[in-house]
């Protein structure tokens, strides 16, 4: 059985510095129980890692905008003004990558591989400084694993093992963070009994789960901008 | 409808008519998205969303706004029977290996090599290419869909890109408010041009040179 806490409880060991895997997109799927404690605690220059910093006062978009970032690990950040004027402030290190391969690296050290070769940022700006190869005549980038110290994953149901229900399109990269991060923390709209959830339902196993955390905060503010 | 809008109308309808019955098809944001409106009714295509599921529909009736649902741009939006959801590597493997048959994207430059320009202006727009690489190596037909000539009047369509590549060599087709052309080994064809303009005016228009189609189709 996991631990059941707080979310304060949760993310008390998230300190100054730590790297942080968010899953979600565009808002949609992010964790805000935690994210809101999170802040709470005032964690600061922290490394995120996600895949856009949605709206400004949404979500994972609200570590950015309250100044908690030094570094950010992502593929679009033009929904959130803040990201842009931080980044060319030179408050924000902000490393752009291409989301299929930003999935792909998170899944390759969630899954004990040396990194993943893609044909995708051949010829742009993204190959500079990465190894090629060529393999059956095609050219490839050699892009290596990404891994957080934490990772935060919305659930809309989690049993007590930890396994865990992402409902709709809100799996994102949710499955490989959970893979890659040392500490995931699930927070979920239901925490049910082992046994209650069909395992056929089970969208992360509760293997790769340290914490469960009961959501608060509903996701409804999608859509503020 | 004013003038404007009449012509994004006869681009994007000129596009949907491209994609076979069955066919798996990722519109990007912006012009693009508006293929959505005109699809053929006697086909059956399904729109990959690359935040995570094929079968996507129309937005979201107010009120009727479901948080877990959302388009690639963040919009509430609806799935439709037929459709399926996944996570993002599957999303980006069905992307990258070549499993969505047409992308349609919006383009700052495209030149007559079929490299594409669309995700930043160093120093006044870096938003991030979001998956919009993985698209363009990926999908097995890349059309850019866009004006024709810059808010400045200045052509879009060049011999070879200045601004940073989204990728080298992928791009298929080119539809714009005045013409159908085909990226082919051997340069640019102009196959189609749209009922308001002449072959003259679309070559005036095109910084690349463009072979002449034997036979000019309008649309």
């Amino acid at each position: 059985m996991k631990p059941i806490l707080t979310a304060e409880k949760a993310v008390e060991t998230i300190g100054d510095g730590a790297s942080l895997m968010v899953a979600g997109f565009m808002g949609c799927g992010n964790a805000f129980t935690l994210i809101q404690a999170l802040l709470a605690k005032g964690s600061k220059s922290l490394t995120l890692i996600t895949s856009d910093t949605a709206f400004p006062q949404v979500g994972v978009g609200r570590l950015v905008t309250e100044g908690r970032v030094k570094k950010l690990i992502t593929t679009h950040i033009g929904t959130n003004p803040n990201a842009g004027r931080m980044m060319n402030a030179g408050e924000i290190d902000v490393t752009l990558v291409p989301q299929g391969t930003f999935n792909e690296r998170i899944r390759a050290k969630g899954a004990g591989l040396g990194g993943v070769l893609t044909p995708t940022g051949i010829g742009t700006a993204v190959e500079e400084g990465k190894q090629k190869l060529t393999i059956e005549g095609r050219e490839y980038l050699l892009e290596l694993p990404l891994g957080g110290d934490f990772a935060f994953i919305k659930a809309e149901v989690c049993d007590k093992y930890g396994n865990s229900f992402l409902p709709m399109a809100t799996k994102t990269a949710a499955v490989s963070m959970a893979m890659a991060a040392s500490r995931v923390i699930v927070e979920a709209e239901r925490i049910v009994e082992p046994g209650e959830m069909d395992p056929e339902k089970v969208t992360i196993p509760g293997l790769f789960v340290s914490a469960i955390v009961q959501a608060v905060l509903p996701a409804s503010n999608l859509q503020q901008k | 409808m004013d003038a404007k809008e009449l012509k994004r109308v006869r681009l994007v309808k000129r596009v949907a008519r491209e994609f076979p019955d069955g066919s798996i098809v990722n519109l990007g944001i912006g012009l693009p998205t508006l293929v959505a409106d005109y699809l053929p009714a006697d086909r059956t295509i399904l729109l990959h969303s690359e935040n995570g599921f094929v079968g996507l529909g129309p937005q979201a009736e107010k009120g009727k706004e479901d948080p877990r649902i959302v388009n690639a741009g963040g919009q509430p939006v609806t799935i439709v029977p037929g459709g399926c959801f996944f996570d993002s590597a599957m999303s980006f493997a069905i992307i990258r290996g070549g499993h969505v048959d047409f992308t349609v994207l919006g383009a700052l430059e495209v030149d007559m090599k079929g490299n594409l320009a669309n995700y930043m202006i160093p120093g006044k727009m870096v938003p991030g290419m979001g998956g919009a690489m993985d698209l363009v190596v990926g999908a097995k037909n890349v059309i850019v869909a866009m004006e024709h000539v810059n808010k400045h009047g200045e052509p879009k369509i060049l011999k070879r890109c200045t601004l940073p590549l989204t990728a080298t060599a992928e791009v298929d087709l080119i539809v714009t408010d005045m013409a159908f052309i085909r990226v082919t080994k051997k340069g640019l064809m102009l196959e189609e041009i749209a009922e308001d303009t002449t072959v003259e005016e679309v070559i005036k228009a095109t910084d690349a040179p463009l072979q002449i189609s034997g036979h000019i189709a309008r649309f």
